[in-house]
């Protein structure tokens, strides 16, 4: 099967700093891709080049076939941009609402999103209520209303309590089962655990890639912390 | 672009502002107070009254309209919320002209609420009172058009504020309605010639003054048009899908 995404020599150049070096990467589709690393590694500015907003140096992004960015693109893509982009002065409903009106989705969609994200229950009150975690998981919602094909989710589960954590990557996992490509980044090791396959990111390059399991056996080590520890290391002596 | 995604912004809009009750109450009271203010203030000096009346009453929405789109639309940008929309299938023109189109209410419910008052209760004459709320609904629609282009430009609220003495007030003060054109320096009256509020002042005084409106009244409207189709145009180019 052909890749979800597809990167070659990609170069983003941000406040006159190069801030993502030559990355090649393949994701597969219909399954949960990890994006993990520190802070500042460039996760948010590879996420942004796959849902094309962002300003490339070099390099190619092909994503389901087409250039990143393209306008046919826009109805099969979903994103959850990290802090929530959603409007704090509305409902949880009219929030919904409007984007579900935006991407022209069934009404029924709107519930369906709200359910999955576990805001049942909430749906009158006003987003700048909610608690921080509530508000990521509408931001979520948002992002679930079209069934998009690929779905990019910029650092979903932070603050999140564990039972809902597990929750939503169970989601992702059902999502991903259906045929969707999620690619998740986060930068608390634990997570990755979770995922399908990984992609190790630091400083603007790409460390390692495989899964969770192979990345275990390539560097002896016990947990995913060390592995990455390790890789670090084989980079930078 | 598509009417479906136009209506459903309009909408949003218009749901926010009314998840904000101070914010229309604001609108729609403070033009009233400062045209009883102004009508107070020259008490026994009527023919000021008149001169100034119809003006302000049309500039209002154009004052109004520019701070709220300029904080709104920055707060559009800085909360993530402008990266999502551009990240679906909304044409940039849905966006806009969903904008344009709540605005255009609200100034419409702005202008007729001063009219009412300033035509009804404060004794103010003008042969064109339709048209002059015409002319404020479009002054509105002008100055949401320039705050949309001026957020572009700011990067806090901070800054967004000071647009509102940095573009709006020089044009309040070159447009005719302190000093006369005429009577202006050189330098100040060609300046004014550049500044769109200038026309909108003058159409406005020309509805005041005037029994039957002439070219220079239309040719008035049609610059307020064309610099209200440029900023907006202007604007669309500011709101970017691929951003640095």
């Amino acid at each position: 099967m052909s890749a979800a995404i597809s990167i070659r020599g990609l170069r983003v150049v941000r406040g006159g700093r190069e801030v993502l070096h030559d990355i090649d990467l393949e994701v597969e589709p219909g399954a949960v891709t990890g994006l993990l690393g520190p802070s500042g590694s460039g996760k948010t500015t590879l996420l942004r080049c796959v849902v094309g907003a962002q300003v490339v140096a070099a390099g190619m992004v092909g994503v389901l076939g087409r250039q990143a960015g393209a306008s046919a693109l826009r109805a099969l893509v979903g994103y959850q941009t990290q802090a929530p982009s959603v409007y704090t002065d509305l409902t949880v409903a009219e929030n919904l609402a409007y984007f579900g009106a935006i991407l022209g989705v069934d009404r029924s969609r709107e519930t369906e999103s709200i359910e999955i994200v576990g805001l049942s229950g909430l749906e009158q009150q006003l987003a700048s209520t909610l608690s921080g975690g509530e508000l990521a998981r509408l931001s979520l919602a948002a992002a679930l209303l079209n069934n998009p094909k690929l779905l990019v989710l910029d650092e979903p589960t932070v603050g999140l309590d564990p039972v809902l954590r597990r929750d939503l990557w169970e989601t992702f996992h059902a999502l991903a089962n259906g045929g969707t490509t999620l690619l998740v980044s986060s930068h608390v090791m634990d997570e990755a655990e979770r995922c399908d396959r990984l992609v190790l990111i630091r400083n603007g390059s790409i460390l390692a890639l495989g899964s969770p399991d192979e990345l275990r056996g390539r560097t002896g080590s016990e947990s995913l912390d060390d592995a990455f520890l390790t890789l670090v290391d084989r980079v930078e002596p | 672009m598509s009417v479906g995604r136009t209506g459903a912004t309009a909408r949003r809009v218009l749901r926010q502002l009314r998840h904000d009750p101070r914010t229309v109450g604001l609108l729609l009271a403070v033009p009233c107070v400062l045209q009883i203010l102004v009508h107070a203030l020259f008490a026994n000096n009527p023919q000021v009254f008149q001169r100034l009346g119809v003006p302000l009453l049309g500039l209002f929405p154009f004052v109004t309209m520019f701070i709220v789109t300029s904080i709104t639309m920055l707060r559009e940008r800085t909360s993530g919320t402008l990266e999502r929309l551009l990240t679906t299938p909304i044409a940039r023109g849905d966006l806009l002209a969903g904008y344009a189109l709540a605005f255009a209410l609200v100034a419409a419910m702005q202008a007729t609420l001063v009219s009412v008052l300033s035509f009804g209760l404060l004794g103010l004459e003008s042969d064109h009172r339709l048209g002059v709320v015409a002319l404020a609904i479009g002054n509105a629609i002008l100055g949401m058009a320039l705050g949309l282009f001026a957020s572009a430009y700011a990067r806090t609220e901070f800054q967004a504020v000071q647009f509102m003495p940095a573009f709006v007030l020089p044009q309040i003060l070159l447009c005719g309605l302190l000093v006369p054109r005429e009577e202006m320096a050189d330098w100040l009256r060609v300046l004014s010639a550049f500044l769109p509020l200038t026309y909108a002042y003058d159409a406005l005084a020309r509805l005041s003054s005037e029994v039957r409106v002439g070219t220079r009244f239309w040719f008035d409207v049609a610059v307020v048009i064309g610099v209200t189709i440029l900023s907006l145009a202007l604007g669309a180019a500011t709101l970017r899908r691929r951003t640095p």
